[in-house]
């Protein structure tokens, strides 16, 4: 299981709490997904605030707000500053969002901001891309959690590049890392605790299946058999084939 | 004096960030900025509205 800035969470499943049919069809995904961590975010009050708030308290869950839809240093930062005081934790989910179709992290202004934030006392749990110089600049800026995107937020496409993805784990073998962003099916989900991932943060997948609560428990079963996988040790992969019957004793017939 | 409060015109008579939350009404979870500076809740009565200045009032919202 998952352990982040030395805290264990008893779930590799992190789920979002945005675009679910209903209030008590996301607290019954939750509950079906046994999800450890839910993330949040902050937006002008126009009336619904509280009673989310008292939503999401009541899931018992540890909350991890983010910085969604911020596209620069300052904005990220002021609104980090905001969520540490409304939500009471210093963990943030750093996005600084580069482009506006493809929602791709900006890579130079998300270090600059995760230096800032970690030097102010956060911690930080930036979503970033695979890239292992970027990766490598982060954890410099004082990232002890990377959050790599499968694929672009809410596409669910999956993991786009499994080999860069593996590159990653097997670059930094120590960091907790999260795919987070681009799962579609619980098989995706899967790979990326097959590649050795330590969780999985989907939002997405479950809140707009036709049925959220199936598919909460479809993925927590789906990551579970991923951790498993991976903890087994799993075989080599082949071109040609390998009779898995034995040989000797044949009958001639 | 007039301010901006989560992107619409306000006329106030507050003349503090804590004076104003009351004023419009806001209560609960919140968290302030004003002019993209974050305003910590401890000193909201003591950080002064200017005119013209823009007041942002944050609440938890659903989130990925």
């Amino acid at each position: 299981m998952p352990r982040f800035y030395g805290t264990d969470i008893d779930s590799a499943l992190m789920l979002g709490t945005a675009g679910y049919p209903s209030p008590a069809i996301l607290a019954e995904a939750f509950r079906a997904s046994g999800a450890g961590i839910a993330t949040v975010s902050l937006r002008r009050e126009s009336g619904g605030g509280q009673d989310f708030w008292a939503l999401i308290r009541d899931l018992g869950v540890r909350v991890l707000p983010n910085t969604a839809g911020c596209h620069t240093v300052r904005e990220a930062v002021t609104t980090a500053q905001m969520a540490r005081e409304v939500f009471d934790t210093p963990w943030i989910k750093l996005e600084v969002i580069g482009h506006a179709d493809s929602l791709q992290p900006d890579p130079f202004a998300l270090v600059e901001a995760a230096r800032i934030l970690t030097e102010d006392g956060f911690q930080v749990f930036p979503y970033c891309t695979e890239d292992l110089i970027v990766c490598e600049h982060l954890i410099e800026a004082g990232c002890e959690v990377l959050m790599p995107w499968g694929a672009p937020i809410g596409s669910g496409l999956g993991l786009n590049n499994r080999y860069g993805l593996r590159a990653l784990r097997a670059h930094v073998p120590n960091v907790p890392l999260v795919v987070d962003a681009g799962i579609g099916l619980p098989s995706h989900a899967a790979a990326a605790m097959e590649l050795g991932y330590d969780a999985v943060l989907l939002n997405s997948a479950v809140a707009k299946a036709g049925d959220p609560v199936r598919m909460a428990r479809a993925m927590a079963l789906a990551i579970e058999a991923g951790a498993l996988a991976h903890a087994a040790d799993p075989m080599e992969a082949r071109d040609m084939a390998v009779p898995s019957t034995p040989l000797i004793g044949r009958a001639f017939l | 004096m007039k301010i901006t409060i989560n992107g619409t015109l306000h006329e106030v008579s507050a003349t503090t960030v804590a004076a104003v939350l009351e004023e419009a009404g806001f209560t609960g979870k919140l968290a302030t900025a004003l002019d993209g500076d974050f305003v910590p809740a401890g000193l909201r009565a003591t950080t002064p509205l200017t005119e013209g200045a823009a007041l942002e009032v944050l609440a938890p919202m659903q989130g990925g």
